[in-house]
């Protein structure tokens, strides 16, 4: 009970301590803004490197670090404004289907210290951004994967040469119509052969022989987690295309996907673009403008569909699309070499161009028209309930006449310039499976972001330097002791937070304030029960011993408490809350150690084994 | 040594009465002031908008209600926020609007058309009524389920009695806390829930170092009825109660002045909590364990080391 130093006591909490430094020192340096660079499908090599100099030359504006960092190009600037700027030259100078250019923020640490441990990264309340959550319009998904059966039959009926039919689908059901029920029986044997996601049924009724079908659950189910996985993919697609680096996107639930874009600016550009849903449609055109006049009057081929022009006027289009936006493999945008007007140049891929070609050597010499489509999601409040209502815009954007057998690369004319750069970016991410419709919005400027980190650390550091001037006026030697071990504990969390790359947010900088006050009570514990000892006459190093020993259970118990509410938080709490949650558990969990066994070591280390009257507490 | 209060034997459970006026009035008036005027909810859980942006001079904040309603934007509530430079618009969830996320799109176009200087984006929140609707229910059932889960280790871990005097204690913490938000209608959003939640793990942490305390002296001192029992173990505990919530409040104010306007809810609940936290911990929870009819008798099964200690002379 002479509470002497153990060697391997000492070790250990130096061992620690060290450590927890080497992880947390990452952030006494902190993040510089960059630009990153990263191949598509080209590879980023000293070419790269050397078109990027020039840019930067060029734009007279100065890299101060260029590293290379497994396949990516950085290069990092001094401040925000020059990291936009280069962006844009940067941009300007690459060409976007092979490369993307990004803004980023990297480890400002020496080269040495990268390899140890990377800064925590900082949420979006503390570094400025948009938090999106996205909800998938399931209704849409499973309405448009009916539409495609729908597609299919029509399709072998004709194939089948079977006449007056009629196929449809309405509220959930597909259903064909047929004249003669030997054909029905037929044409059910060759549905139900094709596919195994629907449930069948037949019927008869005024005189029509009728096939019915739904969708079954697991291939609705199938249907939406689809839906949700290839919108995820488009949706990554995008953030990498408008340039932000380390975004999360990532599911929620099993309809929403959450969106989160550190450093974005322009959420209404965001927000049009995530969402967006506009794809490009090849058509060739039916009949002359005496034939489109006659259209609006209801006089429509069977095998046509009435269009409209931007300016309204109305066109003819075949029923059969040439090419859709899912072929679209590449796509760019620029000037019309000829009119010198907004130009989308597009790459079909292998099956798409074959049909480009057959289609286009047939039909040389006459016109071809290209339609901009895009589905609008309108969620309107009524009665208390949220009613979605789907719209499809479709406007024939340009007509042309083909002069010669296209395949894989022409262009496509009659947009705007911004139209056109956005549907480029649109047609090379690929298109969404289901409209999403945003159903929670948070963003943070950057001058609150700013606010915020200076506001956090101010309040936390002088929160601490309070409690250890308290705490060395009211328990003197033991109460900087105290002081010391919290000094260690916030050293300690910053290293875990670290080392688990978690996201510090404005939440977590106040849970490790209130740990600050609260890790404490471990040590006032201890140390109220040395003095009880120390006035029930008990001697200096017995009282020390007794102090650490009877305090320990209620530490634990008083603790524990406090972890279940922390756990319940982060279990239940959503981004910022659970934030506070992770570095109150955390917190709690590092201030066990360094209020206990850290105190003990330097209490034991200062007065252990000495023959003492009186104890400075 | 030095001490805050001088050491010694107050009668705690003899000041009963006390005990019952105040809580008695300040759980009235919470229940008053919840049940009459309600919680003033933020966005997080009524869904809708609250936008803030900052001007370079104060504006007047009559123009911009105007230009907001000029570009059919009304109800819209604008106050400033922290600064007078800083301006917060808050608005209900759309009941007309087409594409609810475009709004605040809308909002920040109409303010920077008709403002001379630059307009600074802060800090746009927008929640889909469904969202704070959801919000709203994890927010209750993870309160109702932090209570559930603490209830059971403290059963666990002491007593029944204990266990329904720790609950006691913290039921009359977050009632008075959740009060004063409704009282003075200050706005009640996700990090002031946050909060409650750690009030409810702080407000217990005080609670079990007195009753392990209490336990103690039930097993260890032989003479005395159970209220001097415990007025004794609340004095022993009581120097750490208040230098803990000293050092508590210390940093909670210092969160509270320096740490921006955003975390001022957040703060306050806690600066509430941990008050009302530290007189409940020496007042309600042993009262209503003491009211519960405790004895010696309920102490001895619950741990092993009774035994030993009543073998000692």
């Amino acid at each position: 009970m002479n509470n002497s130093t153990v060697l391997w006591r000492v070790l250990l909490l130096a061992a620690v301590v060290l450590t927890g430094a080497l992880l947390a020192l990452p952030n006494w340096f902190g993040s510089d803004p960059a630009v990153q660079i990263s191949g598509r499908d080209a590879e980023v090599d000293t070419s790269v490197a050397v078109a990027v100099r020039g840019a930067l030359t060029e734009a007279g504006l100065a890299a101060s670090e260029t590293r290379d960092d497994e396949g990516r190009l950085l290069v990092l600037f001094e401040d925000e404004d020059t990291q936009l700027r280069a962006r844009d030259a940067i941009a300007s100078a690459l060409d976007p289907n092979d490369y993307t250019v990004a803004l980023n923020l990297v480890s400002a640490s020496p080269a040495w210290l990268r390899k140890i441990g990377e800064p925590m990264s900082l949420g979006l309340d503390l570094r400025g951004g948009v938090h999106f959550l996205m909800e998938v319009n399931m209704a849409a998904a499973i309405d448009s994967a009916e539409e495609r059966y729908v597609a299919d039959w029509k399709r072998e009926v004709r194939e089948e040469r079977i006449r007056g039919t009629r196929i449809q689908h309405e509220n959930g059901e597909l259903s064909a119509r047929f004249r003669d029920e030997a054909d029905r029986d037929r044409m059910l044997d060759a549905f139900a052969n094709e596919v195994f996601d629907l449930d069948f049924d037949t019927s008869e009724e005024g005189g029509g022989f009728f096939i019915t079908a739904n969708l079954s659950e697991a291939a609705a189910e199938e249907e939406r987690r689809s839906a949700i996985q290839q919108n995820i993919t488009t949706l990554r697609n995008r953030i990498n295309e408008l340039g932000v680096s380390e975004p999360i996107v990532q599911q929620q639930g099993l309809e929403r996907i959450v969106v989160q874009l550190p450093g974005v600016q322009d959420t209404a550009r965001a927000k049009d673009i995530l969402g967006a849903t506009a794809t490009l449609e090849y058509r060739l055109v039916v009949g002359g403008p005496a034939e489109w006049a006659a259209a609006e009057n209801g006089n429509v081929p069977a095998d046509a569909r009435l269009y409209r022009e931007r300016n309204g006027s109305p066109v003819l289009l075949s029923r059969d699309i040439i090419v859709t936006g899912d072929q679209i493999k590449g796509a760019s945008s620029g000037l019309d070499q000829q009119s010198g007007t907004p130009a989308v140049f597009v790459n079909l891929d292998g099956a798409g161009a074959r049909r480009m070609q057959d289609v286009t050597q047939e039909n040389v010499g006459n016109p071809m028209a290209v339609v901009y489509i895009e589905n609008r999601v309108d969620v309107r409040m009524e009665n208390g309930e949220e009613v979605t209502e789907n719209t499809k815009v479709e406007e024939v954007v340009s007509i042309a006449t083909i002069r010669d057998v296209l395949s894989h690369r022409f262009q496509t004319t009659g947009l705007g310039s911004q139209e056109a750069a956005d549907l480029s970016l649109l047609l090379r991410a690929g298109a969404l499976k289901a409209p999403v419709n945003i159903v929670e919005e948070r963003t943070v400027g950057p001058s609150l972001g700013k606010d915020n980190i200076r506001q956090g650390f101010l309040s936390a550091a002088v929160g601490l330097a309070l409690v250890i001037v308290f705490m060395g006026w009211y328990y003197r030697v033991f109460g900087l002791i105290a002081g010391a071990a919290l000094v260690i504990n916030v050293v300690m969390i910053m290293a875990v937070l670290s080392a688990l790359q978690a996201t510090l947010t404005l939440p977590g900088i106040a849970g490790i304030v209130l740990t600050t006050g609260m890790a404490v009570d471990a040590n006032v514990l201890i140390f109220e029960r040395i003095r009880e000892e120390l006035r029930a006459g008990t001697a200096v190093q017995g009282a020390i011993s007794a102090g650490y020993d009877k305090a320990f259970s209620t530490i634990a118990d008083a603790n524990v408490t406090t972890l279940i509410a922390a756990i319940v938080l982060f279990g239940m709490g959503t981004g910022p809350i659970k934030g506070f949650a992770i570095t109150l558990c955390i917190g709690i969990l590092t201030s066990m150690f360094t209020a206990i066994f850290g105190s003990r070591v330097i209490v034991n280390w200062l007065y252990g084994g000495k023959r003492l009257k009186s104890l400075p507490i | 040594m030095r001490t805050l209060i001088s050491e010694g034997g107050f009668d705690f459970m003899g000041r009963r009465t006390f005990a019952y006026v105040v809580s008695g009035v300040l759980l009235s008036v919470a229940i008053l002031a919840i049940l009459l005027r309600g919680l003033n909810f933020g966005v997080d859980f009524t869904g809708g908008y609250t936008i803030e942006v900052g001007y370079q001079s104060a504006p007047d904040l009559d123009v911009v209600r105007d230009t907001l309603a000029a570009a059919e934007l009304p109800d819209a509530v604008v106050q400033t926020f922290g600064t007078s430079t800083d301006v917060l618009i808050r608005m209900a969830p759309g009941a007309e609007q087409s594409n609810d996320a475009k709004v605040s799109d809308d909002v920040l176009a109409a303010l920077a058309t008709t403002s001379d200087e630059p307009i600074d984006m802060r800090r746009v929140e927008f929640v889909g009524p469904q969202v704070g609707e959801e919000l709203r229910e994890t927010g209750g059932l993870a309160v109702l389920f932090a209570l559930g889960a603490i209830v059971v280790y403290i059963w666990f871990r002491f007593e029944k009695k204990f266990s329904v005097g720790s609950v006691a204690a913290l039921v009359h913490d977050v009632v008075i806390t959740i009060g004063f938000f409704a009282l003075f209608q200050i706005e009640f959003d996700l990090t002031v829930l946050a909060a409650i939640l750690a009030v409810i793990g702080y407000s217990l942490n005080d609670t079990i170092v007195v009753f392990d305390r209490i336990r103690e002296n039930f097993l260890g001192m032989r003479r005395g009825t159970p209220a001097e029992i415990m007025n004794a173990s609340i004095n022993q505990t009581l120097m750490r109660t208040v230098v803990t919530s000293g050092t508590t409040l210390l940093v909670l104010l210092s969160l509270f002045f320096l740490g921006g306007a955003i975390i001022h809810g957040f703060a306050l609940a806690l600066l509430i909590g941990v008050v009302v936290g530290t007189y409940s911990s020496i007042f309600v929870a042993s009262l209503a364990v003491l009211m519960l009819g405790i004895t010696r008798e309920d102490m001895m099964p619950v741990e092993k080391e009774g035994a030993e200690l009543d073998s000692i002379p």
